[in-house]
C-alpha cells in the first residue's frame, strides 16, 4: 500500500494515469507524444506505477501497451470506507463532477 | 489479437489451483460477486453463465468458452443476453509469483457502440479487489452495496 500511495504522491504520475483514464492502451511513444516531459521520464514514473500495480502492460506484437489499472484503489476505497456510505458518497462525487465538469461526461453515453 | 480495451492485474496470495477453483467454482464465485455465481462445466466449446437466482431473468452475462487451460488461462466469450450482438473476449490468465499469483483480466473485442464496455470498467476492479479479499482473508466484499441501496 506504501507503493501505491508514493506513486501517486507525484503530479506527473497523476498526468499519465490521466492520459491513460483517456485513452487506455498506449505505447510509450504515444504517452510521451501528449506529456511535456522526457522520454525517460516518462519511463521511469511508468516503472514506478508499474511498480505500485497501478498501471498494468501488455505486449502485443511489438508494442508494449501501458493500461490503466484501478484494482488496487478499490483494495483502499474498500478499507476505509463502509458499504453504507458508499451511495451518500457516490452522489456527492456525481454532483460535484457535473458541477465541474458542466455535464461534459455526458458525451460518453453511447447509443 | 487486436489492442483490448482493459486489461486489470491483481496479485493475490493464494496458488493457481486455488485462483482457479475460486474463478470457476459457482458456490465460490458467488462470495466475491456480490451472490451472483458463475456455472460452466469450463470446456472449450461449453457455454458459461453468470447467473443470479434472486432475478426473474437470472442470466446477467453468458459466453462460450474458447480456450481453457486449468490452472493457467481460461478465454471466452461475453455476451449481454438484453442484446447478443454485444459479444465481447474475456482473457484470464494466472501465473505464480513466489508465493503470489498474477491474475491478469483482459477484456477486448468490443463492437462499437458496446453498452457493456463501460459497465465492465466499472464491474472488473471491484470484483478483482473482492476476489482478492475473498481469497486472503475468507470474506468477499459487498460488491451489490451501491446498487442494492439508494442514496
Amino acid at each position: 500500500m506504501d507503493a501505491i500511495f508514493k506513486a501517486l504522491a507525484d503530479g506527473s504520475r497523476r498526468k499519465l494515469l490521466d492520459a491513460l483514464y483517456q485513452e487506455n492502451g498506449q505505447t510509450l511513444t504515444q504517452l510521451c507524444a501528449h506529456l511535456d516531459m522526457t522520454r525517460q521520464a516518462v519511463t521511469k514514473h511508468l516503472a514506478v506505477l508499474e511498480t505500485a500495480n497501478l498501471v498494468a502492460t501488455l505486449r502485443l506484437g511489438r508494442e508494449k501497451l501501458h493500461y490503466l489499472n484501478p484494482v488496487p484503489l478499490h483494495g483502499i476505497y474498500g478499507r476505509w470506507i463502509q458499504k453504507y456510505e458508499r451511495p451518500r458518497l457516490q452522489g456527492l462525487s456525481a454532483l460535484k463532477q457535473d458541477l465541474e465538469t458542466n455535464q461534459k461526461h455526458t458525451s460518453h453515453g453511447k447509443a | 489479437m487486436e489492442k483490448p480495451e482493459f486489461v486489470y492485474v491483481t496479485f493475490i496470495r493464494t496458488t493457481p489451483v486455488k485462483l482457479w477453483e475460486a474463478l470457476t467454482k459457482p458456490e465460490q464465485t458467488r462470495q466475491y460477486w456480490g451472490g451472483i455465481f458463475n456455472r460452466s462445466d469450463w470446456a472449450p466449446g461449453s457455454k458459461w453463465e453468470h447467473v443470479n437466482e434472486q432475478d426473474s431473468d437470472p442470466i446477467y452475462v453468458f459466453g462460450e468458452i474458447i480456450e481453457s487451460n486449468p490452472p493457467t488461462r481460461l478465454v471466452m466469450t461475453w455476451v449481454d443476453p438484453d442484446d447478443p450482438t454485444d459479444e465481447s473476449i474475456v482473457t484470464l490468465e494466472l501465473q505464480p509469483i513466489d508465493d503470489l499469483v498474477r491474475l491478469t483480466v483482459i477484456h477486448g473485442n468490443f463492437k462499437d457502440g458496446s453498452g457493456m464496455q463501460g459497465r465492465i470498467s466499472k464491474g472488473w476492479p471491484l470484483v478483482l479487489s473482492s476476489l482478492k479479499s475473498f481469497l486472503e482473508s475468507g470474506n468477499g466484499i459487498d460488491i451489490m452495496a451501491t446498487s442494492r441501496s439508494s442514496p
